[in-house]
């Protein structure tokens, strides 16, 4: 294989995390990790403009652009608040430079596996990639290793298997519906030739293996009846890896589930996977915005928060046509951003307060003005208040429901409105009133956090023409 | 010949689905693993004879990771784990045997249904295999679901991923299956290793309902 730009994003995580797990000084491996992340995002950037043809392993195509590109920025910003938020971890004695050790190398192997999972040609090679990245965050949720963690990590890791093991079944059917047409070996399982030929493939298989893929892979997504590992996950992990799995992983698992919703939409006798997927966003959608009035533990409210989003994403790509999907894909890129950058902000919060418990802190605009109008601002624009980027992608899902589908519409505001007051509920006690807990200085890193609330906010006032018309394609191309 | 190749993965997966009504009604973790063992040993017979079957090489290597490391390694493991940490050797479970064994009928009877009509144009070899596949899938999970033991969600798991590999093996000249029951095993040796580096024991034995609560995270 030569190497070009596709190797190259696979090559440098793969390597880095290679030679993190051997060097033993942990300050250099923070500064490392965030150079191998920026290096990853530059060559990533680079396959806007050039673009490898497709090989029977890898291929890059407008869809998984998106998500390259996406992925790799948020992954390196997160590198950033990472190495500031891991210092403080080992003042504390929270965690030892072993484990710091082992922390950075398995950073990396994250980043590649969702690389890989990005740019598979393979369904298999895309199950495989997706099961690595299941691993590598279950042993980073445990790494604190108290009781709450490794719960945390092993339902995640129970729950995490099951779904993956679902989501296997559905791709070994997804092969055997393309046997007969494709024949056998590689070819039945590379995903540009069974979208050219999936017009020919048997309706019935096609429909029970999507059925397998959207349980298998919606546990991942975190989608409603199958998210009880999500908030565990999210709550007693590293900060940083609560921001990966919020902003990047669910979005991956999100793209292997659009690429077999395009295969069923190619074929004209297979059951229209929309309706399933728009059943449980809603589902998700609403259930997590009423479960966010009872949160008492901070990363565990913006967990329910990425539910809902993640909700209302599937809930626009199962929509479909170009309106809805253009709409999903903004706001999936939207979220990715915003959710980032709240947990930037709640992982130093934590660090002051030495505590997640919302009851235990207070006031924190006063104490902590740029952190706290951070996570006010942050919040502002999760809960889609103009004129911030989610509140144009929300409006968009909404109208474009309502020309269709009025009754589903209503149901989503409702979802949207009833997560708003409750996130509004929480902030207040958070950021306003008398301050409480512990007011000494925090050392942050206030650049990413800030970058990608710049970058929300731009969006919702201004899109480049260039974006646009990439959205604009990439939503024809799903269907 | 047709016909003997044909009975012969049909007995080995027929016998794949009763041993995993066999795992759901132990109620002693040894004799468990003990079934386990067995189930995992004629995977690896089922797997052998379709890689004779296919005159595919590849799969004689599925067939001994099978073997080696899920009929051997893990239990023996497993075994070993139950004795260091001494975790309870009962096995406690959310419903009763009988209860158990009609779900399982009925999971059953389900995966014949809907693998044996969605099928109808496969070759029946695959087809066959494809639904006894499914009963070791969905049996797998409801004994995942009726124990309350890591070690039995453990056993549960991989009796599972065995019906993942059966499905897999019998979808003619799939590839990637032996990279795919390789992820697999390090996946559960991660599991394994997990249980005892973290010594979850804790976790596992306790009795005591607000240690409990205390995992689930909020009642703080």
């Amino acid at each position: 294989m030569s190497l070009d730009a596709v190797t190259a994003i696979l090559l440098i995580p793969a390597l880095a995390a290679a030679l993190m797990a051997a060097l033993p000084g942990y300050r250099a491996t923070a500064r490392f990790n965030v150079l191998a992340a920026l290096a990853t995002f530059l060559v990533a950037l680079s396959l806007l403009f050039v673009r490898p043809q497709p090989g029977p392993y890898l291929h890059v195509d407008d869809l998984n652009n998106v998500f390259i590109v996406l992925t790799t920025f948020v992954g390196f910003t997160t590198s950033v608040f990472s190495a500031s938020y891991i210092d403080h971890e080992l003042e504390i004695g929270r965690l030892t430079p072993t484990f710091l050790r082992f922390y950075h190398a398995m950073y990396q192997v994250l980043m590649f596996a969702m690389n890989l999972a990005l740019v598979a040609n393979n369904i298999g090679v895309m199950w495989v990639a997706i099961e690595l990245a299941t691993l590598t965050t279950v042993l980073m949720v445990g790494i604190y290793r108290t009781h709450e963690a490794l719960e945390a990590a092993w339902k995640y890791f129970i729950l995490g298997s099951v779904g993956i093991a679902l989501a296997l079944f559905g791709t070994i059917l997804i092969y055997m519906a393309a046997l007969p047409t494709v024949g056998e070996g590689l070819d039945a399982m590379v995903w540009t030739t069974l979208i050219e030929r999936a017009a020919s493939f048997d309706p019935a298989l096609l429909n029970l293996a999507f059925v397998f893929l959207l349980l298998g892979y919606g546990t991942k997504v975190g989608l409603a009846p199958l998210h009880a590992w999500l908030p565990d996950a999210h709550a007693e992990g590293p900060t940083p890896i609560s921001a990966v799995l919020s902003g990047l992983l669910l979005n991956v698992a999100l793209y292997a589930l659009l690429r077999f919703k395009m295969l069923l939409a190619a074929n004209p006798q297979a059951l229209a996977p929309g309706p399933l997927m728009v059943t449980m966003g809603l589902i998700s959608a609403l259930f997590a915005a009423f479960m966010l009035y009872r949160r008492r533990d901070i990363k565990r409210m913006f967990a329910y928060s990425s539910i809902e989003h993640m909700g209302i994403i599937t809930f626009a790509f199962g929509m479909g046509g170009p309106l809805a999907n253009f709409a999903g894909l903004l706001h999936m890129t939207m979220h990715s951003l915003t959710k980032s950058a709240i947990f930037f902000a709640v992982g130093h919060i934590a660090q002051v307060k030495g505590t997640q418990r919302i009851a235990d802190m207070g006031g924190l605009t006063e104490t902590h003005p740029v952190l706290g109008w951070g996570l006010v601002l942050g919040v502002v624009a999760i809960a889609g208040l103009p004129p911030l980027g989610i509140f144009m992608s929300e409006f968009l899902v909404v109208t474009s429901t309502f020309a269709r589908a009025p009754w589903l519409a209503i149901l989503l505001v409702l979802a949207i409105l009833i997560g708003l007051a409750g996130l509004f509920l929480r902030l207040n006690t958070i950021a306003f009133g008398e301050p409480r807990g512990p007011v000494a200085a925090a050392k942050a890193s206030y650049v990413p956090m800030f970058a990608h609330l710049a970058l929300v906010f731009v969006a919702g006032i201004y899109m480049p023409p260039h974006l646009v018309a990439w959205f604009q394609n990439v939503a024809k191309l799903l269907g | 010949m047709r016909g003997l190749t044909f009975d012969i993965a049909h007995m080995l997966a027929g016998s794949l689905v009763l041993i995993s009504f066999m795992q759901l009604y132990q109620d002693r973790l040894y004799a468990l693993l003990n079934v386990f063992a067995i189930h995992a040993f004629v995977l690896t017979l089922s797997v052998a004879w379709q890689a004779y079957v296919q005159a595919a090489p590849h799969l004689y290597v599925t067939a001994m990771i099978a073997l080696a490391f899920k009929a051997i390694i893990i239990p023996v493991a497993l075994h070993r784990i139950i004795v260091r940490l001494g975790i309870h050797r009962e096995i406690e479970k959310v419903v009763g045997v009988g209860t158990a064994m009609l779900i399982g009928m009925g999971l059953v009877a389900l995966s014949m249904v809907v693998m044996l009509r969605v099928t109808e144009g496969a070759d029946p070899l695959a087809r066959e295999d494809l639904a006894f596949a499914l009963s070791v899938v969905l049996l797998g999970l409801l004994m995942m679901v009726t124990r309350r033991n890591a070690v039995g969600q453990v056993v549960g798991f991989m009796s599972l991923e065995n019906g993942l590999v059966l499905a897999a093996t019998g979808a003619k000249g799939m590839p990637l299956v032996v990279e795919i029951s390789v992820a697999f095993s390090i996946l559960i040796a991660f599991i394994v290793i997990g249980i005892f580096l973290f010594r979850i024991r804790e976790r596992f034995d306790t009795v005591d309902l607000q240690a409990l609560d205390r995992f689930r995270g909020e009642r703080r």
